[in-house]
């Protein structure tokens, strides 16, 4: 498969939360390889110093897995590319230890990644937009962004915790389990189908910012009551989080002009979400894109992509510099590969 | 409604519909907010009955609180709409890009000194972007838009008004967003004295912090 000598092979290497992904990709955006292993905790949320365990664990059968699916050799790789940031300490050193030794045992350039402007670039390159308005949703992130000027600008953000965050904590304390390819949101989500009777709870936006610590202390309060069914609470819940998001993605839509919403990340999955999003696409004569799945959540392959972007506008990172950046915030990278 | 004559649709805003009008030979602004599809109808009422309410109210406290805002002609909570007089003027998010350097100082100062009257008397604004803010033809600043506002003053709901007009700079003016914050700053503390102003600056960074990843929050 791979054999052109012009092509450039750029390896990789997620590694932000509690997935530890390997992607390959090409220049002209071919994805070879896109494999993930995630941790799943024994009880409660992520815990950072197992979840990187765990990393360290799979990493070399992630690695051959994908070198394998792209039907290339190590030495075939031109490029290495991790997530720098933002995310959890021990995780994020983790894949930056294992992308350091390969740069160096194969004596290639290293680049580091922001891992919040992968998704976005995997997500422009696998639904063919050029300049979206990106609600990006996961555990960890609430960020509306869009490009302006430079760089990915942020034009709203959560106060407090993340969306994923806030149905994730629902969902655990209701008794929902985490199982391998059904998240706790999917749970939800599931769940939600049978609500019917909304139940009001705080709706808090401000600009385009918005909270979700009110909202989720008033569902899970309401939970232990025991007033409601719990697919009542679900329903009510996402209708709120998600109407929150939805507003505020409008406002920004409707201060920046753009011409295309794009919706990625964990909580992209979500089919409730999608919808709403779409009917403000149509209400506004905006496309709708929602990146698929496998490129929505964590992944290797987005690492891979935006290295090679990044590399190709002349970016390397210097062992020195690949010190990994926990908050490392979206509008403070110079995108030069966008003119 | 009786005489009133519909001339244009100005603008699809974020939550409402901006149509210009005559009404009795006067020029009036219509703001309806239309029903949203995508929210719980349940929901979508409720948050556009509230607002209906709300934003009139508040522009009428910041008149009180002595920064122009448009007067209201009538509420109509069955339609959900707005009567109010028109800002002839120009949007600050187009004007501030086309100003000198000076000008546009001026003009962020100004921006402040009203946000500090407003903070001053007990209000939060709630969508301090450039798109909410007119200068009329006879360069009179206008503030418009109260519809997230609210009745408050505590030093973080104060913060995050700033916050959102700060990464609004940011966003959306980033040549010269630094100064003109730091302008509207100058502006601010003009009112509302200087050590108020190094409080909420303080105030604004912690913030600032916050929206940034951060683990996952346990419940206790
Ligand atoms: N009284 C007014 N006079 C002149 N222009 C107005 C007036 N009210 C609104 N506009 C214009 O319409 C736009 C949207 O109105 P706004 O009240 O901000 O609604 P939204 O909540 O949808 O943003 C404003 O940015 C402004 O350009
Ligand atoms: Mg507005």
């Amino acid at each position: 498969m791979a054999n052109s000598i012009n092509e450039i092979y750029c390896l990789g290497i997620e590694s932000t939360a509690d997935d530890f992904g390997v992607g390959i990709s090409t220049c002209s955006g071919e994805v070879l390889a896109n494999i993930s292993d995630g941790y799943i905790p024994e009880k409660g949320g992520i815990h950072p110093r197992e979840a990187a365990r765990h990393h360290a664990m799979v990493a070399s059968d992630v690695l051959d897995k994908a070198l394998n699916q792209a039907g290339i050799k190590s030495s075939d790789l031109s490029l290495i590319a991790f997530s720098q940031g933002p995310g959890l300490g021990p995780c994020l050193r983790t894949g930056a230890t294992v992308a350091r030794a390969l740069a160096a045992y194969l004596n290639i350039p290293l680049v580091g990644v922001n891992h919040s402007i992968a998704h976005v670039e995997i997500g422009k390159l696998k639904t063919n937009t050029t300049d979206p308005i990106t609600l990006y949703v996961s555990g960890g992130n609430t960020i509306i962004s869009a490009f302006n000027s430079g760089r990915y600008r942020i034009f709203g953000e959560t106060l407090d915790i993340a969306l994923g965050n806030c149905l994730d904590v629902f969902s655990r304390e209701a008794g929902l389990k985490h199982k391998k390819g059904i998240p706790l949101g999917a749970a939800l989500e599931k769940l939600a189908l049978d609500g019917n009777n909304f139940v009001l709870m705080p709706y808090i936006v401000k600009g385009m910012d918005v909270s979700f610590s009110g909202l989720l202390t008033s569902a899970v309060t309401l939970l232990r009551q025991k007033k409601y069914r719990l697919q009542d609470l679900c329903y009510s819940l996402q209708e709120i989080a998600f109407a929150m998001v939805c507003e505020v993605t409008e406002r920004a839509l409707a201060h920046t002009e753009k011409k295309e919403i794009l919706l990625t990340g964990g909580v992209a999955a979500n089919n409730r979400l999608q919808f709403m999003l779409s009917l403000i696409a149509k209400d506004h004569g905006v496309s709708f894109n929602k990146v698929p799945l496998e490129y929505a959540t964590d992944n290797g392959a987005m690492i891979a992509w935006t290295g090679l972007l990044a590399f190709r506008s002349g970016v390397v990172t210097p062992i020195e510099k690949s010190m990994v950046k926990l908050r490392w915030r979206i509008d403070r990278v110079d995108i030069p590969w966008i003119t | 409604m009786d005489n009133l004559i519909i001339l244009k649709q100005l603008q699809k805003g974020a939550e409402a519909t901006i149509s210009l009008a005559n009404w009795y030979e006067k020029k009036v602004i219509i703001k309806s907010r239309k029903i949203k599809k995508y929210r719980h109808p349940q929901l979508d009422e409720r948050i556009r009955r509230f607002r209906t309410i709300h934003e009139p109210q508040l522009i009428y406290e910041a008149k009180k609180a002595g920064v122009p805002t448009p007067t209201i002609f009538l509420v109509d909570t069955t339609n959900m709409l707005i009567i109010m007089e028109f800002i002839q003027g120009k949007q600050v998010k187009y004007l501030l890009p086309l100003l000198s350097k000076t000008e546009r100082s001026k003009l962020c100062f100004k921006i402040g000194e009203l946000v500090g009257k407003l903070h001053f008397y007990g209000l939060i604004h709630g969508d301090l972007t450039t798109s909410n803010m007119i200068l009329d033809d006879y360069d009179k600043l206008f503030l418009i838009d109260f519809g997230l506002g609210e009745k408050q003053n505590e030093l973080e709901s104060r913060g995050v008004d700033l916050h959102l007009m700060k990464r609004g700079f940011q966003s959306t003016h980033n040549q010269f967003a630094n100064a003109s914050f730091r302008d509207v700053m100058s502006g601010y503390s003009n009112v509302i004295g200087e050590p108020f102003t190094t409080n909420i600056l303080e105030k604004i960074q912690e913030i600032e912090l916050r929206g940034r990843y951060v683990e996952e929050r346990k419940l206790k």
